[in-house]
Formats: structure tokens, C-alpha cells, sequence
């Protein structure tokens, strides 16, 4: 890796970050928040979510921060009314896609999408909803996938695969009828590889993952990739 | 019909042939597809096993391409293409019109195992929109009295119901 580094602008603050960088660590780094429900400290980015879209100067289109790596002289608009309305519009977009109702969800309080909701002020879907009616799976010992209440961020997948190498969720199909799968799709009770590890439970960012009868306060615990990435490093 | 050894065989030479390389997943799969006529569990894991990949993986690509199939086609089979092109032209006229006239619906196949009826996206053959592919032969500029005529020319003397 070299070690030059490359000098920015994000949100009119100069920033000097190592070359390479993603725009949205370089702003996370230095206090500047973009929201995201998929980018996770400690996992390979995908980004899938498209909140973290930030206006670039120079070009018209706008660039998920997560996964755009930072230029020399890079102008980054983090904040725009447009992007306030375009981010208001992909939440709608996730609350209209499965069936997210908070009052009955474990994941009420503690959910990063209700939070995103409340802080953009959605206070509305204006999109048709899609009511999904997925049947639950709740045949392992004590984890518990709703599939109605999933927003696809594959975080579950990615910590599964890189941090507890087990691979044993995926998605399968694809567009509206994405889903994530154990193992050849099946019940999770049955699932060959899974170690039962519950780091898919601790990284999800709403309520489709859970432990059973375990506060959902003190399960979510998504700085886990990173910890034990950092312990691996050692 | 090949008997199961011999099917095993086939693959194996194919996936030896690649050098059991995980990036040959596509091709590994339409062999798979070409050999057993469909992607059961069972070969699924098979490949998966064979490759040292995640089984979700395997399963993640072979739903992932309408053209893999994970039930057993019927002994003839009728595709129609989605796309755009396709779609506006009426496609879902004949789709529906075969659905009605075969008693079967989209993605399954018929009671008697005669007949299947898929959907895809588009399969290239837009200037000659709606197209329906018949038995691995497309069928350009179809209409429902064309597709229904030639597939009750296939199913030779079965009788289906009519309304």
C-alpha cells in the first residue's frame, strides 16, 4: 500500500486522508455524517442502500460515498436539499418494499431505518406498499429471520462470510423478489454450516434478524466486525 | 435416458476439465442443467461441494438466472419473453391465453408433466416482438392462435379441455 495521501473537500472542511480512502470513511473520520444503512465498519462495502449518495462537483450524477474512493481536489456536497429529498425518497422506498411496522417489530427503538425515517422526517410512504407476507423461520434453536421486515443491506451475508467464514446466508433471486437464504434455501434449523455464531443478529440494522427472547438492546451490536478484525490484526 | 452413474460421470469430467475453478460456476451449472435437465438440491450441493463454494452461493446463482431451471421441466416447454419490447407487443395476451387453454400456470408445469410454461426477460429477439420460445425454437411476431396451434400440434392427440 502506499502511503501518499490525497487532499479534500467535504462539505467545504479540507481533509487529508491516505490515498484510497472511500469518501464516506473520510468523512466519518472526520466527523462529517453521511447516513448509510449498509456500510459497516469492519466489512467490504456494497453499496446497496444508497443513502450515502453525495454530490461530487463536476458532475451531475451523484455517487454512493461508500463505495466512490476520494480524488485529489474532490469537491463533496454531503448535505444538499436534493440529496435530503432523494434520501427521504430510498427511505420510502425501503418501508414500501416489505412490511415494516414498527409497533410490532422487536427492533422498535433500537432500528437504524426507523431512526433514518425520524431523523429525514418521513413522516409518510407516498409509495403503493408491497404488504409482503413471508413466512417466518424461526426453526433454529434461538435465531429468528423475518424476511417481511429485511431491507436486503447484506450485512448479515458479508459478516457471515468475512468475519466468521462460514458463508452460510446469501441472496437468492433477484429485483422484488430478493431474498436472503440459508445454505440451498433452507430452513435455518437444518442449515449445514451455520455455527450459530449471531453476528448476522448483532449487524442487522433493523428487526428482520433476532435472538429469541433476548432484548434486541443486547444483541445489536454492530461494532463487532470491527473488533474482531482489530484483534486479528494484532 | 442416462443412467445416474453416468450422469455423475459427465460432470465430473466437465468440472475436472475446469480444474474444479470456482469462477467456472456458470458454465459448471449449465452442464449441470444440460445433463439432468434441471438444478435439483442435490446437484446443487453437489457442485457446491465439488467447488468448495458456499452452498447459498450456488444456490444464490442458479436463481439468480431465469435460465436455470430448479424443477423438472416438462416434456415440452414454452418461454415467454418478458422484455420490454415483448411485453407491449402483448406477450401476456398469449401468456395468459395459453395458461387458460393448458390449465398451467406461469413458472409450473402441467398435472401430466406434458407441458411447461416459463417466463423470462428478454431474450434478444425484439424486432420480431412478442417472441415465445417453443421447445428451444423461438417463435417471432407470435399471437395466442399461433402459439396454442403449435403446441396442440406437439402434444399430438392429447386432448385438453377447451372453453
Amino acid at each position: 500500500m502506499s502511503n501518499s495521501t490525497v487532499t479534500l473537500k467535504i462539505d467545504g472542511v479540507e481533509i487529508t486522508v491516505p490515498e484510497g480512502t472511500m469518501i464516506l470513511k473520510a468523512a466519518t473520520d472526520n466527523g462529517i455524517r453521511i447516513p448509510t444503512l449498509c456500510a459497516l465498519e469492519g466489512l467490504s462495502n456494497s453499496g446497496g442502500c444508497r443513502l450515502c449518495l453525495v454530490e461530487i462537483a463536476g458532475s451531475p450524477k451523484l455517487f454512493a460515498a461508500c463505495i466512490t474512493p476520494v480524488s485529489s481536489g474532490m469537491v463533496v456536497t454531503t448535505n444538499s436539499e436534493r440529496l435530503k429529498e432523494y434520501r427521504k425518497m430510498t427511505v420510502q422506498l425501503l418501508l414500501s418494499e416489505r412490511t415494516h411496522v414498527c409497533s410490532v417489530c422487536v427492533a422498535n427503538d433500537h432500528c437504524e431505518l426507523q431512526s433514518l425515517a425520524n431523523e429525514l422526517g418521513v413522516d409518510h410512504v407516498m409509495f403503493e406498499r408491497k404488504w409482503t407476507d413471508y413466512k417466518i423461520d424461526s426453526t433454529h434453536d434461538f435465531l429468528v429471520i423475518d424476511r417481511n421486515r429485511c431491507i436486503l443491506c447484506t450485512r448479515c451475508i458479508r459478516v457471515c462470510d468475512e468475519i466468521e467464514g462460514a458463508h452460510t446466508l446469501d441472496l437468492k433471486m433477484r429485483g422484488k423478489d430478493t431474498q436472503v437464504i440459508m445454505d440451498l434455501d433452507n430452513n435455518w434449523g437444518v442449515s449445514c454450516s451455520c455455527t450459530s455464531c449471531r453476528k448476522c443478529a448483532k449487524v442487522c440494522p433493523v428487526g428482520a434478524i433476532y435472538v429469541e427472547e433476548e432484548p434486541l438492546a443486547r444483541t445489536k451490536h454492530k461494532e463487532i466486525a470491527e473488533f474482531l478484525l482489530a484483534r486479528r490484526r494484532r | 435416458m442416462l443412467r445416474e452413474d453416468k450422469r455423475r460421470e459427465l460432470l465430473d469430467n466437465f468440472m475436472r476439465k475446469h480444474e474444479y475453478d470456482e469462477s467456472a460456476l456458470l458454465e459448471i451449472l449449465h452442464k449441470t442443467q444440460e445433463i439432468y435437465g434441471y438444478l435439483d438440491n442435490e446437484s446443487l450441493m453437489y457442485v457446491a461441494q465439488s467447488l468448495n463454494l458456499p452452498p447459498s452461493h450456488v444456490y444464490g446463482v442458479a436463481t439468480f438466472y431465469s435460465f436455470f431451471k430448479l424443477k423438472a421441466a416438462g416434456e415440452h416447454v414454452v418461454t415467454g419473453c418478458l422484455g420490454t419490447a415483448c411485453y407491449v407487443k402483448g406477450v401476456e395476451e398469449i401468456m395468459q391465453a395459453v395458461e387458460r387453454e393448458f390449465n398451467v400456470k406461469r413458472g409450473e408445469s402441467t398435472a401430466d408433466g406434458k407441458l411447461s410454461l416459463f417466463v423470462t426477460r428478454c431474450i434478444g429477439a425484439c424486432a420480431m416482438a412478442p417472441s415465445v420460445v417453443i421447445d428451444g425454437e423461438v417463435m417471432g411476431k407470435a399471437t395466442p392462435e399461433l402459439v396454442i396451434n403449435k403446441l396442440k400440434l406437439l402434444l399430438g392427440g392429447n386432448k385438453t379441455e377447451t372453453r
